[in-house]
């Protein structure tokens, strides 16, 4: 066995994302000894392309919004499948967490009276995002990493975590690997934060970058911890669709949001025939009062354009399989009719770059073609609310790793407040309970060594299978057999091929030698990959109902039995299970929050 | 070779040595230079190492020299060329090789660090923090940096004299210095920074690293020129300043 260095600390977080870098920030400001470890260079996470902006009801613009009405929204658009309790926390922390991003040098778009200013959003009922233009998730990420830095909190860069390691009942360290060198490399620690993001890597068309392959629900997965309504993917209405190359990038829900529409191949602005019933006293009906919400939110409904993402998706789908698709499939995206050219240069500058630069589109000029692309995960693993606390004695989660927050569905803007909310809440409660241990556990060589011949097989294999082509081949499987339609004869064929592609892993070959070999990389990412598009598809079978991110065209309808149930993923002997778990019953006080409309 | 194939010739080897290796690849329309990248290592050349993550041009991290330009690989159209045109990728050459394309920048998170942190003054009396747009604006548009990092390769004080990165942070921190002076909130100093140790002196205001930012940030003329306006006009006597100006003698 090679020689691998370890280091010790009382707290890893795993990811360096908003949630991760918040966490850091917490952990270390508790007095605990603190290392944040991460995939790529720090600064890069995905965490940088969230675009809109992060919802907080501070009442900048609208000064009848309150964490209330926030609380409602959210449990609203994740179709009530939410974790009440986290929907409240976010709602309620969400303003003091932006306001402290400020006192760490974050430089938001102001309002008239020099405050932070706040935009519309899908699902929202008022103005509540705080944005720096279209690129919000920049300042958030850099604002943050300039703050770990400030702090001094040690770092550890491309450095690749793969394996948990337990003592007993709860964690003792991780394994993995530095990119650059290969060389192997073992933490040895208290408690770890995963904070890892999503999945969507497992789709052929998504937003998301290379580093989103589950890898923190694969690795708590294999803990003993759950995960929960994994199959409540989002897939964004607009991403891009041509050219080709660029398919999936995200067009940001800021365009409507900044008074954009979307029109099908006839001009119509369709979006009005798609009107679910939940959504009807709520959504205006007809084109001047969906125009004149913009400004004047009381005597006029919310666009339909704005509604969530699930439904918009839904209706964009629908659309293009009616024959009333755009050119490449997609439908169009017009504000080049609807705002003046410096207005939406100003506001939207980089989608004004993105269009210019990747597809030759002046978007102050012509409309955008956007269609469906895998965005998020809106379930993930099942964490206490208050503490983030996994099932697995000193595993927190926080972020897009975790699930609860969003329900079946996530309002846009909501992904950036829950970072920096459960971000600081992990980074809170993993300190007390170091704190509160009496013993460190230990590291166990065996498990440690037993890690390490996992991570180096794909070298020594006598297979020949190209880790290039199992994942090509598993996002055509995850995009057409688990993609925004779901069908039982679909999923069940999606289990046989993923049981498949896992065994052409085993048999997976890599060339070349241990220094910054992408192959290996992905190799053992796909490990995670297949662990979590298998869950996802065990719960969309489980799941015979249509809600949210979850849509089967065999049971179309939303059923209140799975409304109150959470898709619970665990491993047993080995094989993953998913069981039917009732969601707590929502505290009175809330109950009535949720029966107001309009 | 079929008119539909792009040629690249791509950078392959480590810091003990290596080669250019030419590769064809089947041309696809709107397909950007690291679409190739990631064409080759799926079907070619499997452990071709390269950085990237968002491909969208917001992340910074896929930064090459491509036909000797610095430029980001995921926003470089290949219909840019001309058909048939060689294309050459290279990594960026000021910083220590890893491996093909990717490059050791630590230097980078170093030259950050030394850079005292933002210090806000003390809240309104309503305990607000008030602040006008106009304000904001000019190091909003430090802050759209996505930290690539061309424009410290392509800055010639340290990519043709290495011996000066102990000395100098290069544009992107002259440009961080920058925009924590111009930060409506921030009260700390950092002026003697920007002259001593971050060793602004050393820019000759060639305006390279203006052209290679992909964010189309200026700079030159936003952040460094009047960062320099600001230094002279702090460490030096302000009469002597102005009548050297006047008569034009140094």
């Amino acid at each position: 066995m090679e020689a691998y260095k370890t280091y010790d600390y009382d707290v890893i977080v795993i990811g360096a994302g908003g949630a991760g870098l918040r966490a850091a920030i917490e952990a270390h400001g508790q007095g605990v000894k603190v290392a944040l470890v991460c995939k790529s260079l720090l600064g890069k996470a995905h965490t940088v392309m969230a675009e809109g902006g992060m919802a907080a009801a501070m009442g900048n613009v609208w000064k009848e919004d309150n964490w209330q009405v926030h609380f409602r929204d959210t449990m609203r658009g994740g179709k009530l499948l939410n974790n009440w309790r986290m929907a409240e926390l976010h709602a309620k922390e969400s303003p003091e967490r932006v306001l402290e991003l400020e006192e760490w040098g974050a430089l938001f778009d102001r309002t008239k009276d020099g405050l932070i200013s706040q935009r519309d959003f899908g699902g929202h009922r008022y103005a509540r995002l705080a944005h720096v233009g279209d690129r919000t998730g920049l300042e958030l990420i850099r604002t943050l990493q300039q703050r770990v830095v400030a702090l001094g909190i040690d770092v550890y860069m491309e450095c690749n975590l793969q394996r948990l390691i337990k003592d007993g009942d709860r964690v003792a360290g991780a394994v993995g690997y530095w990119r650059a060198t290969g060389e192997l490399v073992a933490f040895k620690c208290k408690a770890i934060i995963l904070s890892t993001g999503g999945v969507g890597k497992a789709w052929k068309f998504t937003s998301n970058s290379w580093e989103c392959t589950g890898d923190g629900i694969s690795l708590a997965l294999d803990a003993g911890a759950e995960a929960i309504d994994l199959e409540c993917i989002q897939f964004h209405p607009t991403g891009m669709v041509w050219p080709p190359s660029v398919r999936g990038i995200l067009v940001t829900e800021g365009v409507r949001g900044d008074g954009g529409t979307l029109k099908n191949a006839e001009g119509a602005r369709f979006m009005f025939n798609y009107i679910p019933e939940f959504f009807k006293s709520e959504t205006a009906d007809n084109e001047k009062e969906a125009d004149g919400w913009y400004d004047d939110k009381k005597s006029n409904r919310r666009t339909p354009d704005l509604l969530p993402r699930d439904e918009v998706a839904r209706a964009i789908n629908s659309e293009v399989k009616a024959g009333r698709g755009s050119p490449h499939g997609g439908v169009f995206l017009d504000i080049a009719s609807r705002r003046p050219a410096d207005y939406i240069r100003k506001r939207l500058p980089s989608m004004y770059h993105q269009f210019k630069e990747l597809a030759g589109v002046d978007i102050t000029k012509e409309a955008m073609e956007v269609g469906p692309t895998c965005h998020y995960l809106n379930g993930g693993l099942r964490v206490e609310a208050d503490s983030t606390a996994t099932k697995v004695a000193g595993l927190f989660a926080a972020g897009e790793v975790a699930g609860g927050l969003h329900g079946a569905n996530r309002l846009g803007g909501n992904s950036l407040s829950d970072l920096v909310v459960f971000g600081r809440r992990a980074g809170l409660y993993a300190a007390e309970y170091v704190r509160s241990l009496k013993s460190a556990g230990a590291l166990d060589g065996g498990q440690v060594e037993t890690a390490i011949r996992t991570l180096l097989a794909p070298f020594d294999s006598k297979g020949r299978e190209n880790p290039y082509a199992i994942h090509a081949d598993l996002q055509e499987c995850m995009q057409t057999l688990v993609g925004i339609i779901r069908t039982e004869g679909e999923l069940r064929k999606a289990l046989e091929e993923i049981a498949v592609l896992r065994q052409r892993l085993a048999r997976a070959k890599v060339e070349g030698g241990r220094a910054f070999n992408p192959a290996w990389h992905l190799a053992l990412d796909l490990h995670s990959m297949l662990t979590v598009s298998e869950a996802t598809t065990l719960g969309a079978l489980e799941r015979k109902e249509s809600r949210g991110g979850h849509t089967r065209d065999d049971y179309p309808f939303a059923d209140d039995r799975y409304g109150a149930v959470n898709m619970v993923i665990k491993r047993k002997d080995g094989a993953l299970t998913v069981t039917q778990e009732p969601i707590p019953p929502l505290r009175e006080d809330l109950k009535a929050l949720l029966k107001e409309t309009k | 070779m079929p008119p539909s194939d792009v040629t690249m010739r791509v950078w392959r080897g480590d810091a003990k040595g290596g080669a250019f290796k030419d590769f064809q690849v089947p041309a696809a329309e709107g397909m950007v230079v690291l679409d190739v990248i990631h064409t080759l290592q799926a079907t070619q050349a499997p452990d071709l190492a390269c950085r990237w993550n968002c491909k969208a041009g917001k992340c910074g991290s896929c930064s090459a020299e491509i036909n000797g330009k610095p430029r980001l690989m995921c926003m470089t159209r290949m219909d840019t060329f001309q058909p048939g045109e060689t294309v050459t990728v290279s990594p960026i050459k000021t910083f220590p090789l890893v491996r093909d394309l990717v490059t050791d920048v630590s230097y980078n998170y170093e030259k950050a660090r030394e850079i005292p942190s933002f210090t806000p003054g003390p809240k309104e009396a309503d305990g607000t923090r008030r602040m006008w747009q106009e304000d904001v604006e000019r190091s909003q548009e430090f802050r759209k940096c996505i930290e690539c990092f061309l424009c410290q390769d392509v800055c010639h004080v340290i990519r043709d004299h290495p011996e000066n990165k102990k000395q100098f942070a290069g544009p992107r921190f002259l440009m961080r210095i920058a925009e924590l002076e111009m930060h409506p909130l921030d009260v700390n100093d950092r002026l003697e920074l920007a002259r001593a140790k971050a060793g602004l002196g050393f820019c000759n205001i060639t305006k390279c690293c203006t052209e290679v930012c992909p964010e189309h940030i200026h700079i030159t003329d936003n952040a460094i020129i009047p960062l320099k306006e600001r230094v002279v006009t702090e460490s030096y006597d302000p009469i002597v300043w102005l009548a050297r100006k006047l008569t034009g003698k140094s």
